[in-house]
């Protein structure tokens, strides 16, 4: 049995807590062993998905966590709320849609970053994000 | 915490020292706009090579300080955009075409130089 896989989790109510979860997925991905590269690129998307929250829950959690699969490691960050969730999910991931008068960069962008990304969001109730990012083998 | 604004000359500099929150973002763009007018100021410097990370909200709102600033008469040029946050920044799609950027500060100030040169050069000519 290997060792209990390290986890970091931030609650996601303010900006200061865009910035908090963002610097401690990095923290975690460091550890990891990842490269600058991807500690900036996980990083970043990690602040993509809690304005996210921010901006359309007002409140959320944001989990960073080590996962195995299929022999290789990686950072995996799930950001949930319980908000008012995406209607139209192939659309929120079109470059340039957006309904919170942002860029529209935030979703499509944070999936270029990472290597894996899903989204489950019901409407009314709150919306799922998965994403990953594997150290290279 | 607040970004130091130090006034060189006839240009402020923006040097940003630590993570920002979006607030922090908001509040520098507003008191670079307010700072131009108030100094006269013909160029601002944001120095972000202390910044990690360059999500969509810190770059659309460097943005708008471009713009503003070119709107008060002045320009901006934004400097030291570290190799990894350059990297993500094209993948996120934030790459910021129309924003003037040098390596650092010194390229920074050279740059802001010549743009004011040209503009006194056009002065010069109608006269």
């Amino acid at each position: 049995m290997a060792a209990p896989s390290a986890e970091v989790r931030v609650e996601i109510a303010s900006d200061d807590d865009v910035v908090a979860a963002r610097q401690a997925g990095r923290r975690l991905a460091e550890q990891l062993g990842l490269a600058l590269t991807d500690l900036t690129l996980i990083a970043t998307a990690i602040s993509e998905v809690a304005r996210n929250i921010t901006a359309y829950a007002g409140r959320g959690e944001i989990v960073v966590r080590q996962i195995e699969r299929r022999g290789r490691s990686g950072v995996e960050v799930i950001a949930s709320d319980d908000g008012p969730g995406i209607e139209d999910i192939d659309r929120a991931l079109q470059d340039g849609y957006t309904t919170g008068g942002g860029l529209g960069i935030g979703l499509p962008g944070a999936r270029r970053l990472m290597d894996d990304f899903a989204i489950s969001s019901h409407v009314g109730r709150g919306t799922t994000i998965t994403m990953t990012k594997w150290a290279p083998a | 915490m607040p970004v130091p604004i130090l006034k060189q000359g006839s240009v402020l500099i923006a040097s940003i020292q630590t993570a920002l929150t979006d607030t922090d973002v908001l509040r520098l763009q507003q008191k670079l706009i307010e700072q131009v007018g108030r100094y006269r100021s013909r160029g601002i410097v944001v120095d972000v090579a202390a910044i990690d990370v360059m999500d969509s909200f810190v770059a659309r709102s460097l943005r708008a300080i471009a713009q503003m600033t070119r709107l008060r008469g002045a320009e901006m040029v934004l400097v030291g955009i570290q190799p990894e946050v350059a990297f993500a920044m094209v993948q996120l799609g934030t790459s910021l075409e129309d924003v003037h950027t040098a390596l650092d500060l010194e390229e920074g100030l050279a740059l802001l130089e010549s743009l004011g040169g040209e503009a006194g050069r056009h002065g010069g000519s109608v006269s």
